[in-house]
C-alpha cells in the first residue's frame, strides 16, 4: 500500500506542473497587463510602468513563472490587489465560515439522501417510487438562484424565522443562528440529484444475485437490506462523496453570495469581479492541490470499504 | 426448378432501418419524449422568432408603469408607481426670487421658447401589463421572451463547441493511442483537478465579459466530460473488424476517425450534447446573476432573477415567476427529451 500511495503521489507532479503552467498562461498571458486594471482609467504611463515593475510583470515569462512556483511552494502570494491583505491570511480566514456551513450540509445531506434511497429503492416502480423520482426532476429543473431568493424572502424576510443574512465573530451563534437558513437550503436543493443517483446505485445492487441468495436462506429483509445491500452500494457513494468534497472548500458560493457569509466562495466571487488576480490564482492552484489529495484518499478509502479492490 | 417459378419476380427490397430510423420510432413510441419534444421544439421556434425580430422586438420599451400590475391583478395598490408620478417638484414650494443675483436670469425667457417649441408628447403609461412590469416598466413576460433567446442561444453553442472539442480530443486519444493519449489524458487530469465552479470563475477572470465570452469559457471549461466518453468509444471501436476492413481498403486515418468510427459513436455524442445545454444553461443563468455574463444592454434569465431578488421584498412577485418558471419549463422539458433520447438511441440500457 505504500509502494502504492507513492507512485500516486509521484504522478501528481505532472499534473500539478499542468495546473500551475494552466494558471500561469490564464493570469498572466490570457489576463492581459493588470497594470492597466489597477491604474484605473485616470493613469499616465509612468504609473502603469510603476506598477508593472512593482507586480513584476516587465520580467520576461520565464522570471515570472518562476516566481509563481516560488510563491505555490511557499504559501506566499504577497498581497491582495484591491484590498492589500496578504492572501494566505484571507484564505485561512475565509475557510472557516463556509466549512460551518459545508460541513453540515455534507453529512445531513448524505445521511439523508442514503435514507430515502434505499427506502425508494426498496418499493422500486410503486406510485410512491415514482412519485418521489417525478418530484426530484421537477425539483432540479428550477434554478437554484429561484429557491434561494424565494427561501431568503419566506423565512428571513415575511416569517422573520432566521435572520436574512449575516454573520458574526462566534462560532456557536453562527452555527445556530445564521447558519440553518442556507444549510436547510443546501440540502433541499442537494437532495435530489442525489437521491436519485443513490437510488440508481441501490437498485443495481438489489438485483445482484447475491441478494436473492441471502433472501433464499431465509434472512429478515431488513438485514438483507442494511447489512447486504448498503455495504455494496456504499462503494459508489463513496466515489461521488468524493468527487463533491473539493467542492466543499468553494462552498455553495452563491449562499455565501445571497447569506453574505465571508466564506471562499464569496471571496472568489468578489476577486474574480475586482480583477484580485493573486487571490484567485491562490485558491485555484491550492483547490486543485486539496483535490489530488482527496481523489488518493478515496482511493485509499476502497480498500477499506471493499477488499475485493486491490491496488494495481 | 428454374422453369416453375416466374422469370420477373418483382424485387421488394425494404430497406432494414437504420440507427437512426430506428431510434426516431422509438421515440415516437415514447409519450413523455415526444411532449418534450414539443415543448423543446416551442421554445426553439420562440428563440428563433425573437432573433428574427418577431416577438418581444420592444422588449426594451417602458411602455407601463413602474412595477405596473399583472393584467389579472388589476386592482391591486401599486405604491412604487404612485411615488413615481405623485412627486410635483415645482408647485409646492414657491421659488425665491433671485433674478437680481442670479446670472443666467437674462436668457430664462430664451430657453423657455426654445423649450416650447420642442414638442413633447406624453407617453401615456399603461397601469397593467399581461404579466406585470419591472422597475422601468417594461413588460416582463417580452423580457421572459428575450431572455430565452440569450439563454438558449448561449445554451446551445456553448454545448456545441464543447461537444466539438470533446469529441475531436476524445478521437484523438481513442485513436492514437500511446504518446497522443497520454498528452491528452494529462491534460484532462489538469482540468478536473480544478473544481468545475471554480475553474469557469478563473476563466470569468481573465476574459473580458460579453455574450461570446460566455460561451467560450463554458465550451473551454465543459469538455472534459464528452471527451471521457467518446475516448472510450473510440478505445471500443478501434478494434473492431469493420474499421480494419475500412483499413484494407486503404481509408486514410482521417477517414477512418471521423467517416467510420464517428457515426457509430454519434449516439452517445447526441445524448451528451442534450445534457451539456441543460447544464449550460443553467450555468449561464447562474453567472448573468453574477453579473459575469450577459452586458448590461442584454436581458437573459439571469439578469432577470438578479432585478427580481430586490423586487420580491416590496411584494412584487412577477418577474421571479416568469424567469424562474420558463427556466423551469425548458429545463424540465430538455431533461426528460435527453431520457428519452437515451432510451431511443440505446434500446439495451433499459
Amino acid at each position: 500500500m505504500a509502494a502504492y500511495v507513492i507512485r500516486r503521489l509521484w504522478q501528481m507532479i505532472p499534473t500539478l506542473a499542468g495546473v500551475i503552467l494552466l494558471i500561469f498562461f490564464l493570469f498572466n498571458w490570457v489576463g492581459g497587463d493588470p497594470a492597466q486594471v489597477l491604474a484605473g482609467k485616470i493613469s499616465n504611463p509612468e504609473q502603469i510602468a510603476n506598477i508593472r515593475k512593482q507586480l513584476g510583470v516587465d520580467q520576461p515569462y520565464w522570471y515570472q513563472l518562476w516566481v509563481f512556483v516560488q510563491q505555490v511552494f511557499t504559501f506566499d502570494f504577497g498581497r491582495s490587489w484591491s484590498t492589500n491583505e496578504e492572501v494566505s491570511k484571507i484564505l485561512l480566514t475565509r475557510v472557516g465560515p463556509t466549512l460551518t456551513i459545508m460541513v453540515p450540509v455534507l453529512v445531513i445531506e448524505t445521511m439523508l439522501a442514503v435514507a430515502f434511497a434505499i427506502m425508494v429503492a426498496y418499493v422500486r416502480g410503486s406510485l410512491t417510487d415514482r412519485t418521489i423520482m417525478v418530484i426530484c426532476t421537477t425539483a432540479m429543473s428550477i434554478s437554484f438562484l429561484v429557491y434561494i431568493i424565494f427561501a431568503q424572502w419566506l423565512f428571513g424576510f415575511k416569517l422573520g424565522w432566521f435572520p436574512v443574512q449575516g454573520w458574526s465573530e462566534s462560532f456557536s451563534r453562527n452555527l445556530l443562528t445564521y447558519a440553518p437558513l442556507p444549510v436547510m437550503l443546501a440540502i433541499f436543493v442537494g437532495l435530489a440529484p442525489q437521491l436519485r443517483l443513490y437510488r440508481s446505485f441501490f437498485l443495481e445492487e438489489i438485483n445482484q444475485d447475491y441478494v436473492r441468495t441471502a433472501r433464499a436462506k431465509g434472512l429478515p429483509e431488513k438485514q438483507v437490506m442494511m447489512k447486504h445491500v448498503l455495504r455494496n452500494a456504499l462503494i459508489p457513494i463513496l466515489t461521488n462523496i468524493g468527487i463533491y468534497l473539493p467542492g466543499l472548500f468553494v462552498g455553495s458560493f452563491l449562499l455565501e453570495v445571497f447569506f453574505s457569509i465571508p466564506g471562499l466562495g464569496r471571496e472568489i466571487v468578489t476577486a474574480v469581479n475586482r480583477s484580485d488576480f493573486p487571490v484567485i490564482k491562490a485558491v485555484t492552484v491550492y483547490l486543485a492541490m486539496l483535490t489530488m489529495f482527496i481523489n488518493l484518499l478515496v482511493d485509499v478509502m476502497y480498500k477499506l470499504v471493499d477488499p475485493r479492490v486491490s491496488f494495481k | 426448378m428454374s422453369a416453375v417459378l416466374p422469370k420477373h419476380i418483382p424485387v421488394v427490397r425494404e430497406a432494414s432501418p437504420g440507427l437512426w430510423a430506428l431510434a426516431w420510432r422509438r421515440l415516437r413510441a415514447d409519450r413523455v419524449g415526444m411532449v418534450s419534444l414539443a415543448v423543446v421544439v416551442a421554445f426553439l421556434a420562440m428563440m428563433l422568432a425573437s432573433y428574427a425580430g418577431l416577438i418581444a422586438k420592444d422588449w426594451n420599451k417602458e411602455r407601463g408603469v413602474s412595477y405596473a400590475n399583472p393584467a389579472f391583478l388589476a386592482g391591486a395598490e401599486n405604491l412604487e408607481a404612485k411615488e413615481v408620478t405623485n412627486k410635483d417638484f415645482g408647485t409646492q414650494a414657491k421659488p425665491v426670487d433671485l433674478s437680481d443675483i442670479d446670472p443666467l436670469a437674462p436668457r430664462y425667457k430664451e430657453w423657455e421658447e426654445r423649450a416650447a417649441k420642442i414638442a413633447v408628447t406624453e407617453v401615456k403609461r399603461a397601469e397593467t401589463l399581461p404579466f406585470g412590469g419591472d422597475k422601468w416598466g417594461r413588460d416582463v413576460l417580452e423580457k421572459a421572451i428575450k431572455g430565452s433567446e440569450v439563454s438558449i442561444f448561449v445554451g446551445l453553442t456553448a454545448a456545441l463547441f464543447a461537444t466539438i472539442i470533446g469529441t475531436v480530443l476524445g478521437a484523438l486519444a481513442g485513436y492514437w493511442g500511446g504518446r497522443v493519449n497520454d498528452f491528452l489524458e494529462w491534460f484532462y487530469n489538469i482540468f478536473t483537478s480544478i473544481p468545475y465552479i471554480l475553474l469557469i470563475l478563473a476563466f470569468a477572470a481573465v476574459f473580458k465579459k460579453g455574450l461570446d465570452t460566455i460561451i467560450v469559457i463554458l465550451a473551454l471549461t465543459g469538455w472534459t466530460g464528452i471527451y471521457r466518453l467518446v475516448r472510450a468509444e473510440y478505445i471500443k471501436h478501434c478494434g473492431r473488424e469493420y474499421v480494419k476492413a475500412a483499413q484494407a481498403i486503404g481509408a486514410s486515418h482521417f477517414s477512418r476517425m471521423f467517416v467510420h468510427i464517428l457515426p457509430n459513436a454519434s449516439h452517445v455524442i447526441l445524448v451528451q450534447l442534450s445534457q451539456h445545454v441543460v447544464q449550460f444553461i443553467k450555468a449561464e443563468v447562474i453567472l448573468s446573476f453574477l453579473g459575469l455574463g450577459v452586458p448590461v444592454d442584454m436581458v437573459s434569465w439571469g439578469t432577470m432573477l438578479a432585478e427580481a431578488q430586490n423586487e420580491l421584498v416590496i411584494g412584487k412577485w412577477w418577474q421571479l415567476v416568469a424567469a424562474g418558471a420558463s427556466m423551469a419549463f425548458l429545463v424540465t422539458a430538455f431533461s426528460m427529451l435527453t431520457d428519452s433520447l437515451r432510451d431511443a438511441l440505446d434500446p439495451k440500457l433499459k
